[in-house]
């Protein structure tokens, strides 16, 4: 059995009160008039975020569309994106470490259902991370519920005001209406959860079976899982994600948050493997298996890289307006970030974990594993921040300390996890062939 | 001038491998080792080199990547400019994006091919090239070690019939064939 450290326990406690007092001091510091803006604009005004050229791209924007020139109403829409900035840190900080955890959930159904040999002696490490889908899922379902009843203004198809003058959103409102996507992140979210906890049951009730009865009746389950988490798990980047631009679709983009979840979960799998390691457990995990996940690392960052550059390049060539838009805005207003993510998610990752012997050095790995996640944390930005904030983001206070919450959050909420459990899955009949496995 | 060399044959993988360790503990010289099929770790116990193929891989992506790129700027900028989709085709960088599934393909054919045929050569396989195994039923059921005789002959015979071989030959060689 596993038990927690004091200092690890003590530790995130520490990121949580840091993060929490960083969010509050980040809510408390935005402007609540037009006033404040002219006093803010004015002591940072070589801030070159707020040109006034690019703002008409932003969503944002559409409350004030028909008086852009005039010098109030620029004030008045800065103002709100200020407004949105604490929200939308928040929501991207939430959502990273609710991916994680959702799409370990979804690796660990993919090596039941595929009987993989390979891994059964991660299994309880797996079973760990998903433990923070719930209090990840309901900070989630607050959030959203918080954003579809327009009660902060991040989603501006929740705004009755700007769907009045919007007909490309009036034609989608039968879909993403308030209650439209709050009831399906409560069925999505429940069905997950629903899983795991089925799952995580029948792995205890096999460490004590003589026979494959449990794991059988958990391959099942893990089947129709997977059926269950690719429609949902597609539709839920439609509703939380595309929805902050709400003009624009993708017909790939639950393909590509599929692909930014599943290689930051492989990357925390190892990433807690080796935390587990160090402190002297999970003596049976050896150097194949960190070079296994190190594969998957790899492999699914040029997955990602690959969704990522088709995404753009078709929309790019056939350069139609409504959709070019996504990135024109990208490109102007988030350059450093939308291209800097390339080199955090592709260029590093492959020519570190390129070399096979590296996959195996564990510091490496440690190493591009956090870069990775960096990296999809700013993938999630460039995802959020263009619809919510427009040209007035920044990376400051607000967004720092949302992260360092929520990863206090996730290291308690993991790691408290594992000493409910034995470490080793004993009574998967795998087993064996995990504990041989060798390259 | 002949030199001596002795065939040791077998008909289990994993008696090879063991008569393998056991050879090289013994400091004798194998030369060559002819099986059926690849067998699992033989590579270790003869204590080759790693493979550098790996390496060439790189190296020949790098250079469709190379091949891409010039090939690209020369067809679709410098030889022949089109304006395709409202973007005309004056500047390379503006272009590229449309470039790299070329750029993609061309390195994953550069790699793919030339890594097998530097394969071929290093294993010695060309064309109409006749087989070097001494012995057919390597190429059935039998594994074939072969090991330098040219001292103490019969000590090192005696030995490999204890290592478990089922036929143990001394092969007079002619360099000249």
């Amino acid at each position: 059995m596993y038990t927690l450290p004091s200092k690890l326990k003590f530790f995130a406690i520490i990121l949580m009160v840091i993060g929490a007092l960083g969010i509050v001091t980040g809510f408390l510091s935005t402007p609540s008039n037009t006033d404040e803006v002219k006093e803010m604009l004015a002591s940072s005004h070589d801030d070159g975020h707020q040109t006034e050229a690019t703002h008409t791209e932003s969503h944002a924007e559409q409350p004030h569309g028909e008086n852009i020139h005039d010098d109030d109403s620029h004030y008045e829409h800065v103002l709100h994106q200020l407004q949105n900035r604490p929200w939308s840190s928040l929501y991207i900080a939430s959502f990273l470490f609710f991916m994680i955890s959702l799409g370990v959930l979804a690796f660990y159904a993919i090596q039941i259902a595929s009987q993989a040999g390979w891994s059964p002696v991660l299994f309880r490490v797996m079973e760990g991370i998903t433990s923070y889908l719930i209090p990840g899922g309901i900070i989630m379902l607050i959030l959203i519920g918080l954003s579809a009843f327009h009660f902060n203004h991040l989603f501006v198809w929740a705004d009755p005001e700007v769907v009045a003058h919007d007909k490309l959103i009036q034609g989608k409102s039968g879909w993403l209406n308030s209650w439209g996507v709050l009831v399906r992140a409560v069925i999505f979210i429940g069905g997950w959860v629903a899983y795991r906890q089925m799952s995580l049951k029948l792995s205890r009730k096999q460490d004590e079976a003589t026979d494959g009865k449990w794991f059988k009746k958990s391959f099942k389950i893990s089947a129709a899982f997977l059926v269950f988490f690719i429609y949902t798990e597609s539709v839920m980047s439609w509703d939380w994600l595309m929805s902050f631009d709400p003009h624009w679709f993708s017909t790939l983009f639950g393909w590509y948050v599929f692909a930014g979840m599943i290689v930051c979960a492989v990357t925390t799998i190892a990433l807690v493997t080796m935390v587990l390691k160090s402190q002297g457990y999970l003596e049976y995990v050896n150097d194949s298996h960190i070079h296994d996940l190190a594969k998957f690392m790899f492999g699914f960052s040029i997955f990602w890289t690959y969704l990522w550059f088709s995404q753009f390049m078709l929309i790019w060539y056939a350069n139609i307006p409504e959709e070019v838009t996504y990135f024109v805005t990208r490109i102007e207003d988030f350059k450093v970030p939308f291209f800097g993510m390339v080199v955090l998610n592709f260029i590093f990752p492959i020519l570190v974990l390129m070399n096979s012997d590296y996959k195996r050095v564990n510091w490496f790995v440690v190493m591009s594993g956090i870069v990775i996640i960096i990296g999809h944390y700013v993938d999630l930005f460039v995802m959020v921040m263009p619809g919510t904030v427009g040209t007035s983001w920044y990376f400051g206070i607000p967004e720092l300390s949302s992260v360092v919450f929520f990863l206090g959050l996730f290291i308690y909420v993991v790691f408290t996890a594992l000493t409910k459990a034995p470490l080793l899955a004993k009574g998967n009949p795998f087993l064996k062939e995990s504990k041989n496995f060798h390259y | 001038m002949a030199s001596k060399v002795i065939h040791a044959l077998y008909t289990d993988d994993d008696i090879l491998l063991q008569a393998v360790k056991m050879v090289r503990e013994k400091h004798y010289h194998i030369e060559e080792v002819y099986t059926p099929f690849p067998v699992h770790g033989l590579e270790k116990a003869m204590g080759l080199a790693d493979t550098r193929i790996a390496i060439t891989s790189f190296l020949y992506g790098l250079v469709g990547l190379s091949v891409a790129i010039l090939m690209m700027d020369f067809i679709m900028i410098q030889d022949w400019p089109q304006d395709i989709g409202g973007k005309p085709s004056f500047s390379y960088l503006e272009n590229m994006p449309a470039f790299v599934p070329v750029m993609f393909e061309l390195t994953v054919f550069f790699a793919a091919h030339l890594m097998v045929i530097t394969f071929y050569m290093r294993s010695k396989l060309w064309p109409f090239k006749k087989a070097e195994n001494p012995d057919v039923r390597t190429t059935d059921d039998h594994f074939l070690m072969e090991i330098d005789g040219s001292k103490e002959t019969d000590v090192i015979s005696d030995f490999l019939k204890s290592t478990g071989a089922v036929e143990v030959k001394i092969i007079e060689k002619n360099e000249d064939h």
